[in-house]
């Protein structure tokens, strides 16, 4: 079983391809007799497998009873646990003087300290902007497993299948050439870009922010890129403009944070202006910390797409 | 009961159904489908519940972005599975290959 495993991990050839690649290339200069031991050989082992393949399938069976239960038991005190934590929590909308101390500061001194009329922005981004850092963390964290999962390398693709990802994925089922397809996504790309545009500007000042407006963009270029097919894609958004956007969006906000922390927890004051609320030009850091978050999970989400798609991010493979 | 709270408890009931439902479908594209109807039922409850900016992400990110990879994991899922089909054609043949190898061994060793 192990070595199977291993077998498997390192992207070996099962026997049925080996004797097959065998068959095709060796047979006319070596002895028929070494030929002949070596096929009973791998026949023996072929026959091994699959009695192997038998026998997990049949003690798959008997303990397909024993999963179901365990499932339903793990699912059944899983409800009972959340179900027991929402009883006690307090009301919807009741105030309870025990758990909204917190509460109560950001709501009474949230718009003076953060200049920011939306009050859950001038939390995620000011307040509470290292778990926001946190936060884009994970989400490259996924870009980076993704990639290495999907990304079409050498090490991903097997002996025979470099052009797996280009035929079959790319082209059979692609709609870019499709008129209904080119004409709504004329009609709606522009608006939906437009629209991720107004919620990351106006994360401060109404519902929205980076994460929300940035997913809207990322559909955004993800309509384009099926509706007029990636080679018109390629053009602007390459590999290596998103990784210069990416890096700069992430170090803009990892420094401007470190700059605000540094300078709270030493109790100076750290010079950036509040700007009227209700204007656009306001709320301190928020705005341009909505913008970098936001090209982030616009680049992020289009990434996966093309890695999902086709296996790369921007044209070239390797 | 005010409307909204009407709204929302048929709301949360339908939330139910499609968690449940999710886990009986066996059709895989079926439970895609329902799983983005649990998604937008969601954004409509966050907007019930008072807090637009989780029902902006809800609407973006489970209807929209997460739909769309489960929907191209499953295109890739049913390419596997036709490789692994056309596969296993082939570890047929090989089968009756070695059958017909094994009988030409026996018919060899005869003669020797």
């Amino acid at each position: 079983m192990n070595s199977r495993f291993r077998q498997w991990l390192d992207g070996g050839l099962d026997e049925a391809e080996m004797i097959r690649i065998m068959d095709a290339s060796e047979l006319p200069d070596r002895p028929r007799e070494e030929i002949r031991q070596e096929a009973r050989q791998k026949k023996e082992e072929f026959l091994k497998q699959e009695e192997i393949q038998k026998e997990i399938l049949a003690s798959r069976e008997r303990t397909r009873w024993f999963y179901i239960f365990v499932a339903v038991l793990s699912c059944v005190c899983l409800i009972g646990v959340l179900l027991g934590l929402v009883a006690h929590l307090p009301r919807f909308g009741v105030e309870n003087p025990l758990t909204m101390e917190v509460v109560t500061r950001y709501v009474e001194e949230g718009l003076e300290e953060t200049g920011a009329v939306n009050i859950v922005s001038g939390m995620i981004l000011d307040y509470r902007a290292f778990d926001t850092l946190g936060e884009s963390n994970v989400l490259f964290t996924a870009l980076v497993c993704v990639l290495i999962l999907l990304r079409a390398d050498r090490k991903n693709m097997q002996a025979g299948r470099e052009d797996y990802y280009k035929i079959r994925s790319d082209q059979y089922y692609d709609l870019s050439h499709d008129a209904i397809m080119r004409f709504a996504g004329m009609v709606l790309m522009p608006c939906i870009v437009l629209y991720g545009m107004y919620v990351i500007l106006n994360g401060q000042n109404g519902p929205g922010g980076g994460f929300s407006g940035g997913a809207v963009m990322g559909a955004g270029l993800i309509l384009s890129a099926a509706a007029f097919g990636f080679d018109t894609v390629d053009r602007i958004f390459t590999l290596r403009l998103s990784n210069i956007i990416t890096f700069v969006s992430l170090s803009f906000y990892s420094l401007a944070k470190g700059y605000v922390f540094f300078m709270g927890a030493n109790g100076y004051d750290n010079h950036i202006p509040k700007g009227t609320p209700g204007a656009i030009l306001s709320g301190g850091m928020i705005l341009p910390l909505d913008i970098a978050v936001g090209i982030v999970v616009a680049c992020t989400m289009f990434g996966f797409y093309s890695l999902f798609r086709r296996g790369c991010i921007g044209g070239k493979t390797e | 009961m005010e409307a909204k709270e009407i709204v929302l408890v048929i709301s949360l009931i339908i939330l139910i159904v499609c968690a449940v439902s999710v886990n009986l479908t066996k059709n895989l594209l079926s439970a895609v489908i329902i799983y983005l109807s649990y998604s937008s039922v969601m954004c409509i409850v966050w907007v019930l519940i008072e807090s637009p900016d989780l029902a902006i992400t809800e609407a973006a990110v489970g209807a929209g972005v997460s739909g769309i990879m489960l929907l191209l994991t499953l295109k890739k899922v049913k390419e596997e599975n036709e490789r692994i089909s056309d596969e296993i054609e082939d570890r047929r043949t090989t089968r009756e290959i070695l059958e017909s190898k094994k009988a030409e061994d026996e018919s060899l060793g005869g003669e020797a």
